[in-house]
């Protein structure tokens, strides 16, 4: 085997990284489907498409290790083993959401699962996950704190700063950046001059690394060698990987008839389809995949039906003393 | 009776944030120049010496991310202290106070709370112009989920400091830098003074006088001189600006019947406009008189001494307004301050006299 060449990736976590991306894509496809019934009345920023990054870069952590995200988080809470009634019943506003109906879809947070938190301003959680790994660092802890971004979030200032005070202390970050091409509708030339973001990290001096996103095995095994990289202690690294994201940016119908991108790409980027790609490789039966769909559909019904049933929060809620902790 | 001790507000701040991180190693503090040779004005000397690197750091100039860092240290179990020399330059960072610090408790169900102190320095004088003295209390207050706290005595500023590190919520510490200068006796001890309570620092029976930081030690010199006119003044000095202490000042009012307010800030969407509404809407029938406010006229600060004397309001404007409200003959008091030795040497735009600048 050449040098440099990633180990081939085992059977059995060919099976759980697609597991995870069937779950996700299902999960999402059925948020998309009811959506229309009115009652998940919040936003929802669905990740069809692009699942392959949060399960290849998930199966590579340890359950200590901690996530954070943006509004785009279905995939990553659900990835990290975040509760799915929980992340239901969140996005239908009851008070057995993950926040308790506070937050909706772009707010999860699943603290056993160690996912941290997620938010909607861009950039916004990128210094706190920093700042997981200093305090990690001043309290002698071991765990590696990860951050999704997209390409778009790589414009924020914030961004820049977090590079350089995570290098500066050799922190144990790992920024994971997937670049599905748009912020919104706005094309990355409208947004960004032609150069690399992973140039902009080398120049931190992080390690540094790209590639297809749509390759779930790809991610994981370079998340594993980042990871290598990290635990010993060198420093924070920056993956980019490619990817598209199907539907709209918010909300769950397919919008290429607006104008802002072709159905050509949509198309060329749909054959490419992650999901597709690892049953090809994983060479799973029929019969196996039949038997999973078939779980994870009674899985997923359950948790519908878990969120539609409990109660909204209580008035009691809207009290300003909750705003603080005592 | 133990001896008094007395220490200036600087000094009242390290010691706070030194016996803080004495007892609690989850404490630490960042902030630019926090280990550097001029400590902060003081108030960080000697801390890294004492407490080593990896709870004492300098910082690179990223107030938005650096305060991202400290919530994500916070929600880790550490109690972060950040500094900023100037309130100015945290406006960077408003993104993550009101965004994530102030809302994180809340917004996740009340799952991860956010012990965080953010000091912030308020410049006054010597030219420090519009972007380096706002006194911005007002913006913070607005926001739910954040505490705001602006001392004025030297003992308040330690107990007060001492609290906001306990407290579980963001709180955002504002420092006149005057205040730094102000003396007074600071109790050698470690000791929590409640956030949320204000001080009746002299008490009265004409009118209430409500004030904050610098401006309530004004208030305090006015008042007494106010005496020899034979007004009697209370003093109510905030102490805590969110959450503001409604129920002392309904009951100095209920005394008084009568109410300014001083504010160190532009009136425009303002704290006494906050209070004078509370009053107003709840309680109109304590008031004998129209209630009055005091703060700086809504126009950036300028830099030069010709101009900041008639921009920030003083002893003298304080005396003057109480008169108003209580109609008295406001004349004697240019002969009053003219024979206060303590006034006649300081010049408006310093501190006191042996301040000699730069910054």
């Amino acid at each position: 085997m050449k040098k440099n060449m990633p180990k081939p990736v085992e059977g059995r976590h060919i099976q759980r990284i697609y597991k995870t991306l069937l779950r996700i894509r299902m999960v999402e496809e059925r948020i998309a489907e009811i959506y229309p019934e009115q009652q998940m009345r919040c936003p929802v920023h669905l990740s069809i498409g692009q699942e392959g990054i949060a399960a290849g870069v998930c199966e590579a952590l340890e359950m200590k290790d901690t996530v954070m995200s943006g509004h785009r988080a279905h995939a990553h809470y659900l990835a990290k083993g975040g509760d799915l009634k929980k992340m239901i019943a969140e996005i239908y506003g009851r008070e057995t959401g993950c926040c308790l109906g506070r937050g909706g879809s772009m707010h999860l947070i699943d603290l056993q699962a160690n996912f941290r938190g997620s938010t909607p301003i861009v950039g916004g959680t990128i210094p706190i996950a920093v700042g997981l790994a200093w305090a990690a660092k001043m309290k002698n802890e071991k765990q590696v704190s990860v951050i999704f971004l997209g390409e778009g979030t790589t414009e924020e200032g914030v961004f820049h700063e977090s590079l350089n005070f995570a290098e500066l202390h050799k922190l144990r970050v790992l920024f994971i950046c997937e670049d599905n091409l748009y912020s919104v509708y706005t094309p990355l030339d409208e947004r960004q001059p032609e150069r690399s973001r992973t140039g902009i990290a080398k120049a931190n001096g992080l390690y540094v690394d790209s590639g297809d996103g749509n390759k779930a095995l790809e991610v994981y095994a370079k998340t594993q060698k980042a990871l290598d990289y990290i635990r010993s202690d060198k420093g924070p690294a920056f993956l980019e990987f490619s990817t598209y994201r199907w539907r709209e940016h918010c909300g769950p119908n397919y919008d290429n008839a607006i104008g802002y991108r072709t159905e050509e790409e949509f198309e060329m980027w749909k054959k490419k389809d992650p999901l597709v790609q690892l049953e090809k490789i994983g060479k799973f039966t029929e019969q196996y995949k039949t038997s999973l769909r078939s779980k994870l559909d009674t899985e997923i019904s359950e948790a519908f039906e878990f969120a539609k049933q409990s109660s909204y929060p209580k008035k009691s809620d809207i009290n300003p003393n909750l705003a603080y902790a005592s | 009776m133990p001896r008094k001790r007395i220490i200036n507000g600087a000094a009242a701040i390290r010691e706070a944030i030194d016996q803080s991180m004495k007892k609690d190693s989850s404490v630490f503090i960042v902030g630019e120049g926090v280990p550097d040779p001029k400590g902060v004005f003081g108030t960080t000397l000697g801390l890294r010496k004492k407490y080593t690197k990896n709870r004492v750091w300098d910082m690179p100039l990223s107030e938005n991310a650096m305060t991202g860092t400290v919530i994500g240290a916070a929600i880790s179990g550490m109690k972060p202290i950040l500094v900023h020399q100037r309130l100015d330059f945290a406006l960077l960072s408003l993104d993550q106070i009101i965004n994530n610090a102030a809302k994180w408790f809340y917004m996740f169900g009340g799952q991860q709370s956010v012990p965080l102190v953010i000091r912030m320095i308020i410049g006054h004088g010597w030219g420090q112009g519009a972007q380096h003295s706002q006194n911005l209390q007002a913006l913070f207050a607005h926001i739910p989920g954040l505490k705001v706290v602006m001392p004025s005595q030297p003992s308040d500023a330690k107990g007060l400091l001492i609290a906001s590190i306990q407290d579980p919520n963001p709180v955002i510490f504002l420092e006149h830098r005057w205040i730094h200068n102000a003396t007074g006796d600071v109790p050698k001890k470690l000791y929590a003074t409640p956030l949320g309570k204000a001080n009746i620092t002299k008490k009265g029976s004409d009118i209430t006088i409500i004030s904050s930081s610098y401006m309530a030690l004004e208030a305090l010199r006015a008042a007494q001189l106010l005496e020899s006119l034979n007004i009697s003044a209370e003093v109510v000095d905030l102490r805590t600006i969110s959450p503001l202490d409604e129920a002392t000042i309904i009951r100095s009012i209920k005394k008084t019947g009568r109410l300014l307010v001083v504010d160190s800030a532009w009136t425009n969407g303002g704290i006494a406009g906050e209070i004078i509404t509370r009053v107003v809407t709840k309680h109109m029938s304590l008031l004998k008189t129209m209630p009055a406010r005091i703060g700086l006229p809504n126009l950036p600060t300028p830099s030069s001494p010709g101009l900041t004397k008639y921009y920030y309001p003083n002893i003298e404007t304080i005396m003057r307004s109480v008169c108003d409200v209580l109609k008295k003959d406001s004349s004697p008091i240019k002969k009053i301050l003219a024979e206060d030795p303590s006034l006649a040497a300081v010049s408006h735009d310093v501190p006191n006299a042996s301040y000699m600048g730069p910054f």
